[in-house]
């Protein structure tokens, strides 16, 4: 299960609107260990695409190294699917390799409707999970 | 000479569990390959073919190496090479 404040929960949503239709995509780092989301680090796509999302390999060396400074690692990775359900595709389970982290999709492909889900991706192997809204980060 | 090597969660099952490893080598084809002497199957997870795996980050202190030699970028005592598997995804 995710448990992640509501707060958190709509910066990913507001995030993933601003890029539509590109595909966005970031990470929320929380301490090491803990399994709480805490700290909202959007990311760059440095693909710019609609279809595929990328973080920037400098960019991502300087998030990991400051989340190894603070213990901290990356609770959720986060994407937008910009015309697709909130799904991991193919290549979202073959490139995933945070095993510890949670992989929230939103996708933006209808307006007016929201479909924010998490997964948990290791070996392969993807398994929804639930979703638990917080009132507040603790 | 010896190369301090930051391994990835992902990796580190080909090395005991271990976050970094070290290794000797004058360049950074010659280290990845002196670690599987020890680390046996790690190289694979980095290399192919064609050089280092596209969704493979590797680099050299604070420089990706795919903007110095890729796999022919010379290492030296003391430096730090980090893996970090890409981050990316998408539609299909």
């Amino acid at each position: 299960m995710l448990t992640i404040s509501a707060a958190l929960r709509a910066r990913i949503v507001a995030h993933a609107r601003a890029d539509h239709p590109d595909e966005a995509c970031g990470v929320i780092a929380g301490p090491a260990g803990s399994d709480r989301p805490q700290r909202f680090i959007p990311m760059d796509n440095a693909e710019r695409s609609p279809t595929f999302y990328r973080f920037d390999s400098m960019e991502q060396l300087r998030v990991w190294r400051e989340m190894d400074d603070r213990d901290e690692e990356p609770v959720v990775i986060y994407h937008s699917h910009t015309a697709t359900e909130a799904y991991p595709s193919r290549t979202d389970i073959s490139y995933a390799s945070e095993p510890g982290a949670h992989y929230v999709l939103v996708s933006t492909r209808d307006p007016d409707k929201e479909e924010f889900r998490s997964f948990r991706i290791a070996g392969g192997v993807v398994t929804e999970e639930d979703v638990e809204v917080v009132a507040a980060p603790e | 000479m010896a190369v301090e090597v930051r391994i990835p969660t992902i990796l580190r099952s080909y090395t005991g569990g271990a976050k970094s490893v070290e290794g000797s080598g004058g360049t950074l084809a010659e280290l990845l390959s002196d670690l599987d002497s020890r680390h046996g199957g790690l190289q694979e997870r980095l290399v192919d073919q064609g050089g280092l795996r596209r969704f493979v980050n590797v680099y050299l202190n604070d420089e990706d190496v795919r903007f110095l030699g890729g796999l022919t970028t010379p290492v030296k005592d003391g430096d730090t090479v980090t893996v970090l598997p890409a981050v990316a995804g998408g539609r299909a």
